[in-house]
């Protein structure tokens, strides 16, 4: 290990489970130089609300920040297709030596024209937080003119992390699912939080619900709708899967409108069957207990084969983890575990302290854990641990691939299921297709030595 | 000093272009040695490092002096000075490029002066840092790649004694045409320095040890020597005589440019080697001619079938100059060309290319997608050229897409797509004439039968 180029300011952010040091620093701005994997503020807010299907999206910036975030989410709809669209006021020179104002006002009216959306996001970006636009009253002003819900979300960039994003997104979502009057309750009804809907997760989730007599009243935010949201504070229960984008908006929704959650994961077998209990449990209601069982017992009986099948092949590999947030790191840990692998490298860009602990509890010892990581710790920590199989997200598959690592797509833009006991499925399908591909078999100098950790020697 | 253009539109639907610093970023992945840090927020640096990594399908690491509210506030030299030393310790580059986001430039941040003072401060007066001044308003990634171009030539070149290698100055083209440009000048036997040469940083072979930054890229020997040059063929004719490298080398030091669009066609190829022979007075090699003489048979098979091609082509001016003279000459009738840059270039130069034309071809600039897409109907294209930004002329409107430019997100091989040369013009006019068969295949039964059979009772 080449300790020589390590930036001494990182040791804090990375632990190895079973020596000494057992409380890992995280939730801290990036350190400058670092090549963090991390995006900005407005990524953390565009990436929640963007799912909003009929919701017009206007990103009030310069053209970059809408350009990178053009339909990259796989996110599907059942209806408009009004989000898969780019919005920019495409800010020049100009605007930035007069004030974006005008022009973000003559946006607003065109697109309100042209589109007529029932509701209507307008993103803070970087400069707009510098050159001191007023998004708050524009679209106040915009608002009462039109007619509709114009939402400012206080995105500029420099003004936090992602996780500062999350929340600007959860202000904005509160500001629509807080009714004039208070709602009547629906009883076996219930809200799910933090699922975006990619290649239909949503609606898997969804099916299985329905099946045990649950009513999915708003799905936050994968395939919803204005008129759905107005309707979330008629449930009973929300429940949330990703925590890293939703505690926030879940512990306010349980403030004002005292609406409990529940932290569940239908990420895996153990997990998706263990949240379907414990949400049926929530209401109490013996039919559905009972509905809940059977749901549970049917897909184990069809999933729990093919991924016996699959463990096999997995014997003896080893697979890091690099991704967004803590939940889904913890999550999949578990899954491996169960298609037979074992987790040597886990780390987040935006975990959380009780997460890591979590983290720590269910790793094995020598793991490394590390927060915020860059290109050349997951590089060096791979690398060292002997992992044979990277998860993670778009700016780390090539450098897995080079590295002669398999790698699973576990990001946004993902055209196949994760979810529930068919994303099982596809789970241990996707490490399969990667994992056990001949082409590591090649990964040769020509008559020479083998390259590495997937090549057989 | 030139008056301020209004920009012309209140709002960008599906943005065409990108960013100037993302741009700006892939000339010094072609430097040897080369690292690149962004003056901004996290964000930018992340959100451009996936969008590269995507087309290129390769590890691409870019520091961030990852500003936050303090630095915003009180100025990010702290930031920038951190993010310079951990990069010289990881990386060990032998140089740094810093790029200006929207924020930096905004809050006024003085990177050549931040840059100066640090080479004192660390004692590295003879490092090359090379601050490149790209606000995200300031232009397009097309200008920024420009710029960028320029200021590496710029910040490096010096008097040099006069000796015998040309300098080729490339466009924003794959590392493919790069390797195929090469190709050509070696069968020339001409000595050279080819600048950017991202031919193998971006598409790098599979090679042990893996190093963090690739082998490969201008060396900066060879353009500190660029002074001492017979002449410079520049491959651009788009660029402002502000951002263009061969243009400094020419007031500068007075080395012949010679300026040629990208070699796309059979004219535009044309003329790349009439450059050559005119600089180094050697005869173009019988195999090279063998090469022309196969492109001339290629157009010749195929005109019947472009005949029946009306194209929309789209992307960076320089590269669509070069599209729409190849369509031109093979008798695929340009019905709309459009670029996202600010720029009258295209206009200016196709004009006269056009006159022949009865029917109007429409020439967008500062266009987007909703623009092109509707000019496209309006002007009955049937075959859309350009990168994949525009899928949703073949998702909405059933026009077919021949990927070419950058970004090519939704398909793999970006970094490997030829098109210059002779042999490249061939390759990708196949591509081109396979598509229109495709399609008339697809549809000329049902169409038949619906016009005649049905009809006919």
């Amino acid at each position: 290990m080449d300790t020589a180029i390590a930036i001494n300011e990182r040791d804090p952010f990375i632990s190895t489970k079973g020596k000494q040091k057992t409380s890992l620093k995280c939730d801290a701005d990036s350190i400058a130089g670092c090549v963090s994997q991390r995006a900005c503020v407005y990524c953390g807010a565009r990436v929640v609300l963007n799912p909003i299907t009929d919701a017009l999206h206007l990103v009030h910036g310069p053209i970059g920040c809408a350009s990178y975030t053009w339909d990259i989410r796989g996110s599907l709809s059942s209806g408009s297709d009004l989000y898969r669209n780019s919005f920019s006021t495409d800010l020049q020179e100009h605007d930035v030596i007069f004030g974006g104002e005008p022009k973000l006002k003559r946006a607003i009216d065109e697109l309100v024209e042209k589109y007529h959306p029932k509701v209507f996001f307008v993103y803070s970006t970087c400069i707009v937080g510098v050159i001191g636009d007023d998004l708050e009253a524009v679209c106040k002003q915009a608002a009462a003119k039109h007619g509709i819900e114009i939402i400012p979300v206080q995105s500029s960039g420099f003004i936090g992390n992602k996780a500062a994003g999350y929340r600007a997104a959860c202000d904005a979502l509160l500001r629509i699912i807080t009714p004039m009057k208070p709602l009547p309750r629906k009883k076996l009804s219930l809200n799910y939080l933090g699922d975006f809907n990619l290649a239909g997760e949503a609606w898997i989730i969804r099916g299985y619900l329905e099946e045990i007599g649950i009513d999915v009243n708003a799905v936050f935010t994968g395939d919803s709708n204005y008129d759905t949201l107005k309707k979330a504070t008629m449930a009973s229960l929300n429940v949330m899967q990703c925590a890293g984008s939703m505690t926030y908006l879940a512990n306010k929704m349980q403030e004002q409108f005292d609406i409990p959650y529940l932290r569940i994961s239908f990420l895996g077998m153990e997990d998706t069957a263990d949240s379907l209990r414990r949400i049926a449990e929530f209401f109490g209601d013996a039919n559905i207990i009972e509905r809940a069982e059977q749901l549970i017992a049917r897909e184990q009986n069809l999933v729990q084969p093919i991924i016996d099948a699959y463990k096999g092949q997995f014997n003896g590999k080893k697979a890091a983890v690099y991704v967004g947030g803590g939940f889904k790191a913890i999550s999949l840990i578990k899954q491996f575990r169960e298609i037979g692998i074992d987790v040597v490298m886990v780390g987040t860009q935006t975990g959380q302290q009780d997460e890591y602990d979590t983290i720590h509890e269910l790793a094995d010892d020598g793991t490394v854990i590390l927060d915020d990581a860059n290109p050349s710790e997951l590089e060096r920590f791979m690398t060292q641990q002997g992992a044979n199989l990277l998860v993670g997200g778009v700016k780390e598959r090539p450098l897995a691939y080079k590295l002669g690592i398999a790698f699973v797509d576990h990001n946004h833009d993902r055209k196949h299921p994760l979810s529930g006991f068919v994303g099982a499925v596809n789970f241990a399908k996707e490490v399969n297709s990667t994992l056990c591909s001949p082409v590591w078999d090649y990964m040769y100098d020509f008559g020479g030595d083998l390259h590495g950790t997937n090549s057989e020697a | 000093m030139e008056p301020i253009l209004k920009h012309s539109k209140n709002v960008n639907e599906n943005p065409c272009h990108m960013c100037m610093p993302l741009g700006a970023i892939l000339p010094f992945k072609g430097i040897e040695g080369s690292m690149v840090i962004i003056h901004g927020s996290q964000g930018c640096s992340t959100y451009m490092r996936r969008h590269i990594a995507e087309h290129f399908n390769e590890p691409i690491d870019v520091g961030s002096s990852s500003l936050n509210e303090k630095g915003t506030i009180y100025g990010g030299e702290k930031n920038l000075n951190q993010a310079l030393d951990n990069i010289l310790r990881v990386y060990q580059p032998q140089i740094i490029g810093v790029l200006t986001s929207c924020l930096a430039e905004t809050i006024g941040e003085d990177i050549e002066r931040i840059a100066a003072e640090y080479k004192i401060v660390k004692g590295l007066a003879e490092f090359p840092i090379v601050p490149v001044p790209t606000p995200g308003y300031g232009g397009t990634h097309a200008e920024g790649y420009q710029l960028a171009v320029r200021r590496i030539v710029s910040y490096l070149a010096e008097p040099t004694p006069a000796h015998n290698k040309v300098n080729i100055i490339t466009s924003h083209i794959s590392p493919a045409d790069i390797r195929e440009i090469k190709r050509l000048l070696d069968i020339m036997q001409i000595d050279y320095v080819l600048c950017p040469d991202f031919s193998d940083t971006l598409d790098r072979p599979i090679a042990r040890p893996y190093t963090k930054i690739p082998a490969g890229g201008t060396k900066l020997a060879d353009i500190r020597a660029m002074a001492g040059a017979p002449a410079t063929i520049q491959i651009g004719i788009t660029a402002d005589e502000e951002r263009s490298a061969g243009h400094y080398l020419l007031e500068k030091f007075g080395v012949p440019l010679y300026t040629v669009p990208i070699p796309i066609g059979v004219k535009n190829t044309d003329l790349f080697f009439q450059a050559l022979t005119a600089i180094t007075g050697k005869a173009i090699p019988e195999s090279i001619i063998r090469e022309r003489g196969r492109l001339l048979d290629a157009m010749v098979d195929s005109h019947k079938y472009n005949f029946a091609g009306r194209s929309v082509i789209f992307g960076e001016p320089e590269l669509v100059y070069g599209l729409t003279q190849m369509c031109v000459e093979n008798g695929i009738f340009p019905a709309v060309v459009a670029s996202g840059s600010r720029t009258n270039k295209l206009s200016v130069l196709l004009e006269p290319v056009f006159e022949k034309y009865q029917q109007k071809v429409a020439i967008l600039a500062e266009s987007d997608f909703v623009e092109i897409r509707r000019k496209s109907v309006e002007r009955g294209a049937n075959i859309a050229i350009g990168h994949s930004d525009g899928r949703y002329l073949t998702e909405r409107e059933g026009i077919p897409l021949v990927r070419v430019g950058f970004p090519i997100h939704d398909r793999v091989g970006g970094q490997r797509l030829l098109s210059v040369g002779y042999t490249g013009t061939a390759v990708l006019m196949d591509r081109i004439t396979n598509t229109l068969l495709e399609n008339k295949y697809g549809k000329y039964r049902s169409t038949m039968y619906e016009a005649y059979y049905k009809a006919a009772k």
